[in-house]
């Protein structure tokens, strides 16, 4: 059993604090990150990676005493897709957040007290800024490969566009370049859920009760969009919870609704309603197209590229990598893509190991044997 | 992943004799990779395919080629002017819902196109349709009409034809059978034609 710490890095002391896009200042920063397996002497092996929404930078191996290894172990570890015997593997939390790096819950050093609402908003460009420090500090000037999906896809194709002389590959799994109307609609009304929790009171409610039940709410409402209508038919259907018939009450009846409380019930045990908020509205304004068309900002790309998408995958759906695709195709860059039948909906990026192991592994090989079949057209 | 020496099928063989080495190419309806895997190590050209079945997808990533998850029909409307030196529909035309835009967009995106199209009209299967009165089932087009890929049925001749209505000019034309190149009367003898294009 592979264990592993989180580590974190301290940077942007002032006067030298990240300038953030909406223009406002953060500082300093801390950022938490793990790593797996070592880097190489010419540092050539790196692959950063970047989780979802409510992830954290344990993507892989045990925590000492856990039971439970990281959310992508799947994928990370010698012989996987992500293979540690081959690759240093970074996995980086982000700014906003609430598992170790600087977010609304840590303690604004002017004050003495939390941010809360006073922590200033973040944008993804603002994420991958901050992380750039952490890969300047890993002194490595040439990333291998960035990877993520959903949120760590926007982040992965940020890097490619923000920093290309750094990004040699970019697997972009089940994720798009903007935010679209039903992602900003989906996301308000969990933000409402949260906010309209009396004991959220303005976000100021660090050493008080948390709004617990407004960020459940939130939480079920993510849990259902991450499904499909078949992966949920197959996994619950109508089955009751330990009942011959219906209650005629309002108490649970079906398995669904068990899950989503147990499930959402756990999450509000991990998770900063606050951190939803700020996390969810940098996904929000997300768009890589607002000032230029998307070819136009593909154009400063270097990077091989590796798309995928699930057929069932509602809330980042295929059709939106395939507008992804086309952008870079147009741009003359190295492009596979492939959409992945699966039943499993947007999860399926993380249950869906097998094909996904092999496109991985294969790709990842290609690119560190420098073979890639297409050069840049010009 | 290289597989072990295999013989190369003699259409793959015409195909690697026409394009010049270190090309673009695009090859449509890859499969599962093997003309672009041969191109790539023989002709150290740079490839990309276009392949519409999920397995074949796979089937090449794993060969570490490029290649996009799309059907012909769409697929090539991505790509910028002349982008590749050719563009190889070998053994896919006849199954494309639009023929004609695709090789048209074919010689937009390629300098070169080679076509590679099944004859539906050698000899065994005009017998057949003459003495039973029945759809050819051939060795080549073993497939009945209800199970047929083929959504398109042409022969050597009605492709020349095609050419020259659409003011393409036909580079090169060979009519194959098995492991020959048929001389004489290739749109009697031979079960596939290859043909190289330009506009």
């Amino acid at each position: 059993m592979h264990i592993v710490e989180t580590q974190s890095y301290t940077f942007a002391e002032p006067p030298h604090e990240l300038k953030l896009k909406s223009g406002e200042k953060l500082g300093p920063i801390t950022l938490a990150y793990e790593t797996y397996g070592a880097l190489n002497c010419d540092k050539s092996n790196a692959i950063l990676l970047f989780h979802s929404l409510t992830g954290d930078a344990h993507a892989a191996f045990y925590h000492k005493g856990a039971d439970k290894p990281g959310w992508w172990d799947s994928m990370i570890g010698p012989g996987k897709g992500f293979d540690t015997d081959k690759y240093f593997v970074i996995c980086s939390n982000v700014i906003g957040g609430c598992k170790g790096s600087t977010g609304p819950a840590s303690i604004n050093p002017k004050t003495g007290l939390p941010f809360g609402l006073s922590f200033p908003f973040v944008t993804i460009e603002d994420m991958v800024a901050a992380q750039k420090h952490l890969i300047d500090h890993l002194e490595i000037k040439r990333l291998l490969c960035v990877s993520g999906g959903s949120m760590g896809g926007l982040q992965a194709l940020t890097w490619a566009t923000q920093y290309p002389d750094y990004v040699q590959s970019v697997i972009a799994i089940a994720t798009n370049t903007r935010h679209t109307a039903q992602q900003i609609a989906l996301h308000e009304v969990a933000r409402q859920a949260i906010m309209s929790d009396p004991d959220w009171q303005d976000g100021d409610y660090y050493g008080k009760s948390i709004p617990a039940r407004g960020l459940a709410l939130a939480r079920m409402i993510g849990h259902i969009t991450y499904m499909s209508d078949k992966s949920m038919d197959e996994k619950f259907g109508r089955k009751l919870i330990a009942k011959e018939r219906l209650g005629y009450d309002f108490s649970h009846d079906f398995e669904v609704e068990n899950y989503l409380k147990y499930r959402s019930g756990n999450f509000v045990q991990r998770f900063d309603a606050n951190s939803y908020l700020y996390i969810s509205k940098a996904l929000d304004y997300f768009d890589m197209s607002a000032e230029k068309k998307l070819t136009d900002i593909f154009s400063r790309a270097k990077a091989h590229f590796l798309v995928i998408s699930f057929t069932s995958d509602w809330l980042y759906p295929s059709y939106q990598s395939k507008e992804m695709v086309r952008a870079l195709k147009a741009n003359d860059l190295d492009v596979s893509d492939i959409e992945i039948n699966s039943s499993y909906g947007h999860d399926a990026f993380l249950v869906e190991v097998e094909g996904q192991q092999k496109l991985i592994t294969h790709f990842l090989s290609r690119i560190q044997k420098g073979a890639a079949h297409v050069s840049r057209g010009r | 992943m290289i597989k072990p020496q295999q013989q190369i099928r003699f259409d793959h063989q015409i195909i690697l004799e026409w394009v010049r080495a270190h090309a673009k190419v695009l090859d449509l309806g890859c499969g599962d990779g093997t003309l672009l895997g041969l191109l790539i190590r023989k002709k150290d050209c740079h490839g990309t395919g276009i392949e519409i079945n999920e397995h074949a997808v796979y089937q090449c990533i794993e060969a570490g080629l490029t290649v996009s998850h799309v059907d012909i029909d769409t697929g090539l409307i991505d790509y910028s002017n002349k982008r590749f030196d050719y563009v190889i529909l070998n053994e896919s035309l006849q199954e494309v819902l639009h023929p004609r835009q695709v090789i048209l967009e074919a010689l937009r995106v390629g300098r070169k196109v080679i076509v590679g199209i099944p004859n539906f009209c050698h000899i065994r299967a005009r017998l057949q349709i003459f003495f039973q009165g029945r759809v050819p089932v051939t060795p080549e087009l073993p497939y009945q009409w209800y199970d047929t890929p083929n959504l398109r049925f042409l022969s050597l001749q009605d492709f020349r034809h095609f050419c020259s209505n659409n003011d393409i000019r036909i580079l090169k034309e060979v009519g194959v059978a098995g492991n020959k190149i048929v001389q004489l009367q290739p749109n009697l003898f031979a079960h596939t034609g290859l043909y190289l294009l330009e506009k």
